[in-house]
């Protein structure tokens, strides 16, 4: 054990200690916020690749490209003193020895650590087709979303958006919203098949498109060309979309590549424990979208999820599990969580409880209430457990569910 | 110590509900209860010190990131 110096020392014997928390995002800043509350009396360096401090990313999709606000109305809030803590702002970790416990920086600044929380997050995937090398826009960032900002330079634009997934989704009817033609383009055969199913997800579909954007499922396209009139979408069944702008959204990619070379499991995010602890024994964790950790509450299978509130609740663990584990050398509690996720798609606001994904079989996708082509609470199912819901609409119903499926959880 | 809701940011997720029961609520309609006597911003009488760490925690899991504390 690296760490059995820190084993029986107290709180205060902290204070010349530090903790070096990478990716100063959402689940970035709750971490600082719990370390602290929780006691920590030692250094804490937030650190972060992007020139901007730590805001909120839901609203980039929605209130931030329809509102001409700038950057602070989506600034997060902190309960925690600015004096608190040091920040250091774009400059990126390039690697990471954790053997030594240091992190360095990209302008080879090295760092040392006590306790490493590692909050990178994920970054947009790019299509791997002939495409133009410029135009063509993801939005993960504040500097994505001004690009598109400014990319949209007339009302009526065509636009295209790749992938059917959430952001997508919400691009879709936030562009529409603002007077443009959106067409989405992708493989899948209804809007968020994956995290909703058929069902729900042709449900969907059809609010977007009794609104106006035109849905180009089932299809890929193969190749981008840029010509005077703009891009030319060409599809592997022969569809040819023709579009202003296009916008990729067909899912991310975890920022772990600084982590190699420690012998870690970095597939498809940091592998941590139930306690979102990785490595070999000291004191690292990992929070929010780059965590892939098994939640107890529903099975031993470690999962990544992106939503907002798992960043939060993951930042807001980890502060007693950190300062637990390095003066008493053990974590009281593991990790598990009542995954919850929103969506704001035109006037439809989609609530999602537990895991529904997990349900593939449809028969096991029943309507708790309401009606699919209104509004409509789904049940997903294992066997008698519910694993998780999903509402359109239905906002007085949220607590209702939300608690059904934590007791359906505990019961089984 | 009071609280103030940006009415016009929050857009009804009730996670402060879980988070501090005891200060924020919502009505039948769904819709957290200060909609029912403010517009704009709510800002709300003096509260106890006892509610702070629970405010707190309100403040950080707001999607909307509407909740602040006014000292
Ligand atoms: C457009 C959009 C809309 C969304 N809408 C919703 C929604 O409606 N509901 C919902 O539940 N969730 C939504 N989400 C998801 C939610 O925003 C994420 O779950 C959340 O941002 C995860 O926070 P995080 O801190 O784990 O990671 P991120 O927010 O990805 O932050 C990671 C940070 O680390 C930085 N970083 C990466 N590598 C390094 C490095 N080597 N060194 C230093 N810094 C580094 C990154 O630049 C970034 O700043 C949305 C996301 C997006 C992009
Ligand atoms: S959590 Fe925020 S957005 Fe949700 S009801 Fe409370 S104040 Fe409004």
């Amino acid at each position: 054990m690296p760490n059995a110096s820190n084993r029986d020392r107290g709180l205060t014997s902290l204070e010349r200690s530090r903790v070096v928390v990478v990716g100063a995002s959402l689940a970035g800043l709750r971490s600082v916020d719990s370390i602290l509350r929780a006691g920590y009396s030692g250094e804490v360096i937030l650190i972060g690749d992007e020139r901007h401090p730590p805001y909120n990313r839901p609203p980039l999709s929605k209130e931030a490209l329809s509102s001409s606000e700038g950057f602070d109305a989506i600034k997060l809030r902190s309960s925690t003193k600015p004096d608190s803590y040091k920040m250091i702002l774009g400059v990126g970790a390039r690697a990471l020895q954790l053997e030594e416990k240091t992190v360095i920086l990209e302008d080879d600044t090295l760092i040392e650590f006590d306790g490493l929380v590692v909050a990178t997050g994920l970054r947009s995937r790019a299509l791997a087709i002939p495409k133009p090398k410029n135009g063509i826009f993801s939005l993960r960032s504040f500097d994505d979303l001004e690009a598109i900002k400014g990319a949209l330079i007339r009302a009526g634009m065509r636009i295209a958006i790749i992938g059917a997934g959430f952001i997508g989704a919400e691009l879709a009817g936030t562009l529409t919203n603002l007077g443009h033609m959106v067409t989405i383009v992708a493989p899948e055969e209804v809007l968020m098949q994956r995290p909703l199913g058929n069902v729900l997800g042709g449900a969907i579909g059809r609010h977007h498109r009794e609104r106006g954007v035109e849905l180009c499922l089932g299809r890929l396209p193969l190749e981008i060309e840029s010509g005077s009139d703009g891009f030319t979408l060409y599809c592997d069944d022969g569809t040819i979309i023709r579009a202003d702008l296009v916008i990729e959204a067909i899912g991310s990619i975890p920022n772990v590549e600084w982590m190699q070379q420690n012998g870690l499991d970095l597939g498809n995010g940091v592998l941590c424990d139930e306690t979102l602890r990785f490595g070999h024994g000291g004191a690292n964790f990992a929070v929010g979208d780059v965590a892939r950790f098994p939640n107890l509450a529903f099975d031993e299978v470690p999962r990544r999820i992106e939503h907002w509130g798992i960043a939060v609740d993951s930042g807001r663990y980890l502060g007693k599990a950190m300062v637990s584990l390095l003066t008493s050398g053990t974590i009281p509690t593991s990790f598990k969580p009542m995954p919850a996720f929103w969506s704001d798609q035109f006037d439809l606001r989609i609530q999602s409880f537990g895991i529904p994904g997990l349900v593939v079989d449809p028969s096991q996708i029943r309507i708790l209430e309401g009606d699919i082509d209104t509004e409509v609470a789904m049940g997903y199912f294992q066997e008698e457990t519910m694993v998780g819901v999903v509402l359109i609409g239905l906002g007085q119903s949220h607590m209702k569910y939300r608690d059904e499926v934590e007791k359906s959880l505990k019961s089984r | 110590m009071k609280v103030t809701v940006d009415l016009d940011k929050c857009s009804d997720h009730g996670q402060c509900v879980f988070a501090a029961p005891d200060v924020f609520a919502l009505n039948s309609r769904g819709e957290l209860t200060f909609r029912d006597v403010a517009k704009g911003t709510y800002v709300s009488g003096e509260l106890d010190e006892d509610l702070r760490d629970s405010i707190e925690e309100a403040i950080d899991v707001c999607p909307m990131q509407a909740i602040e504390i006014e000292d």
